[in-house]
């Protein structure tokens, strides 16, 4: 009995009970479909997070008030007791002080309304410096960014421009910010990314960018502290380098590690942490729901061999050897755990379709995870299906001949 | 003639719980090549179980079993496989087909089992089927078929491997008479070639057939 027969055999024998078969592959179909789609959102969130990230620019520190004693990074910094200030901007941008810093701009944040014409459109107001815009890594679609003598100007996001002024253009036409009548002199363009992290509360393309002094004055608080500073590298090699810089240059001023510190590449492990636990989590889940259908292959086959022995029985008589009658066992678990992955991975697959426009969350379906999901549904299959084959390997042909 | 089997003072105790079952006590028989015997007994005298052992189905208790000159009472379970696939046919009583193939297909299942190659084993199963008059119901499955075209579908897959000894338990059993001697006449046929026969019947017309019959009573062969 070659592979190709007994491959055959274990088809035949599924197809000849099909309802039996697909309940007993249920729990696989489950177990495989939730693996594929846990994995899915959890690499899918990673990426929208990536995506996130990079569109606040490239090589960037971002320096925020508060001590990173917590886990969570800058996230405590914003809105906490604001100890950074314009000097310390001021300070980093000293070539001499901090010669791998390339850029530097402080920006502080608060919730603005704008009011065009009879439009109310509720927006988070930037208040920064002309460099904000090659920091953060912005280009703009329409007219130009702020100048280090603008006043009353404002530079709104794409989405912000579109909620006031519709198809209409906005640059040169006036807008209250916050009860103050200015000029909209730009319109940023679009950053393709899609919703605000949690750690940048301004989305990317529904602000209004001020000057500094302009949006002091609209808080009514002159005083000189700015919700975080953003910092340019030279290059990515000298990223570490600046990051000293900073870290040297701000604690000697303040004369405490009043401030934190972030990078890109920690911003996005700390949100991947969390998505992690979440995997996990979900992963666990998935696999238990494996188990039971592994239980419930080991089942169906043992039913299978007291249901057949009169067949081993038959097949010892003709000449089965009993690794051929263990063989044969085992390829029917195996092609019934396999049969269970493949629909489970058409389920998943499916589901990561359908998910995106359900839950508004990103699932992205990756092809190693798919083969080692198949892989583990074939494992369990031969497994779970070891025990009840070799109890019809050692049957004794006479015993099993002789059963009714 | 060379012996084909030769049996010394074989003894098969079954232990059912507490309760020993003597089925053979003390069985010596030898039957050459190219015979065609008949072994008839009562019912539960144990003719059956003599034909397991014989068949290497069943290991005796004791006793010793030469088969073909080659001494098969302590083989394992592989080996014997193989010896059953090689050198025995075995016809029983209920047919024993598997529902689920074609004729053609359970004629080629120990072909299967013995490694030959699948266009092989369709064209000796065809030559089989066709041997018994079957050539016209190769994918008929044995439901469709009717008992006596079943039991020579069972003849067809025991001489399909063209082994030296055909065993057969009360193969007209469930048969009509019309049937029966169709199926009895193959074995003639089987016989006249050189086969080795050992049949098993209480049927005394069935077991003139043969070129000798022995008599078994209570576990013991009877003069
Ligand atoms: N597996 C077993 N366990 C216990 N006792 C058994 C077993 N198989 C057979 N026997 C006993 O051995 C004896 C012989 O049985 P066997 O089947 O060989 O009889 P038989 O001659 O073939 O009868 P029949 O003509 O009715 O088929 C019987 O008494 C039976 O009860
Ligand atoms: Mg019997």
């Amino acid at each position: 009995m070659n592979w190709r027969d007994t491959f055959a055999s274990g088809l035949e024998a599924i197809r000849a009970h099909r309802l039996r078969s697909v309940l007993t592959m249920l729990g696989i179909v489950i177990g495989i479909s939730s693996v594929v789609l846990t994995v899915g959102l959890g690499l899918g969130a990673q990426d929208q997070v990536r995506a996130q990230i990079d569109a606040l620019g490239s090589n960037l520190l971002i320096v925020s008030p508060g001590s990173s004693t917590s886990s969570s990074g800058v996230r405590g910094g914003f809105g906490s007791a604001s100890t950074l200030t314009t000097e310390d901007a001021a300070a980093l941008s000293d070539p001499a002080a901090a010669p791998d810093v390339a850029a530097v701009a402080a920006v502080t944040q608060a919730q603005t309304t704008l009011v065009a014409g009879t439009t109310n459109w509720t927006s988070s107001l930037v208040g920064t410096s002309p460099s904000w815009l090659p920091v953060r890594n912005r280009t703009l679609s329409a007219g130009r960014f702020l100048t280090a003598v603008d006043t009353d100007a404002v530079v709104l996001g794409p989405d912000t421009a579109s909620e006031l002024f519709g198809g209409r253009s906005a640059v040169g036409q006036q807008v209250t910010v916050s009860g103050r009548p200015m000029t909209v002199v730009g319109v940023l363009a679009s950053t393709g990314a899609s919703s605000a992290t949690s750690s940048q509360p301004a989305s990317d393309d529904d602000v209004a960018v001020v000057p500094m002094d302009t949006a002091r004055s609209l808080a009514g608080a002159p005083s000189s502290s700015v919700s975080a500073i953003y910092v340019q590298a030279r290059s990515e090699d000298v990223l570490s380098a600046a990051y000293q810089e900073i870290d040297a240059l701000l604690a000697n001023l303040h004369g405490d590690t009043d401030f934190s510190i972030a990078s890109q590449e920690s911003l996005l492990e700390t949100a991947n942490a969390t998505n992690r636990t979440l995997t996990v989590l979900l992963g666990g889940v998935a696999a238990i729901s494996l188990l039971v259908g592994g239980i419930g292959v080991m089942n169906i086959m043992l039913v299978a061999v007291t249901e057949r022995i009169r067949e081993i029985g038959l097949r010892k008589a003709l000449g089965a050897t009993p690794s051929a009658i263990r063989r044969q066992f085992l390829v029917e678990a195996g092609v019934l755990g396999t049969c269970g992955g493949l629909l489970g991975v058409a389920l998943g697959v499916a589901g990561a379709f359908a998910l995106p426009g359900l839950l508004g969350q990103p699932v992205s379906v990756s092809v190693p995870a798919i083969a080692a999901a198949i892989g583990v549904a074939l494992a369990i299959g031969i497994g779970f299906g070891v025990y009840p084959a070799s109890r019809a390997a050692r049957l004794t042909p006479i015993d099993a001949l002789r059963s009714e | 003639m060379n012996a084909i089997i030769e049996m010394t003072d074989v003894r098969k105790t079954y232990a059912t719980g507490a309760l020993e079952v003597a089925a053979l006590r003390g069985v010596s028989l030898r039957i050459a090549q190219g015979e065609y015997v008949a072994v008839a007994g009562p019912s539960g005298s144990g003719k059956s179980t003599l034909m397991h052992i014989i068949g290497c189905l069943d290991v005796p208790t004791s006793g010793e079993y030469v088969l073909a000159g080659g001494d098969v009472t302590t083989l394992p379970e592989a080996h014997l496989a193989d010896i059953r696939n090689r050198r025995i046919g075995f016809v029983f009583q209920q047919f024993n087909l598997l529902p689920s193939l074609s004729a053609c297909r359970n004629v080629e299942l120990p072909l299967a089992y013995a490694g030959v190659t699948p266009s092989e084993r369709r064209r000796r199963a065809v030559e089989a089927l066709t041997r018994v008059g079957l050539a016209d119901r190769l994918a008929h499955r044995p439901g469709e078929l009717s008992g006596g075209q079943q039991q020579r579908v069972a003849v067809a897959r025991a001489l399909v491997t063209d082994p030296a000894l055909i065993l057969a338990d009360e193969p007209t059993g469930n048969l009509d008479s019309a049937a029966s001697a169709d199926v009895l006449a193959l074995f003639d046929e089987l016989h006249a070639v050189g086969r080795t026969i050992v049949l098993i019947t209480h049927e005394v017309d069935v077991a003139r057939r043969a070129q000798r019959s022995v008599l078994i009573r209570d576990g013991r062969l009877a003069a």
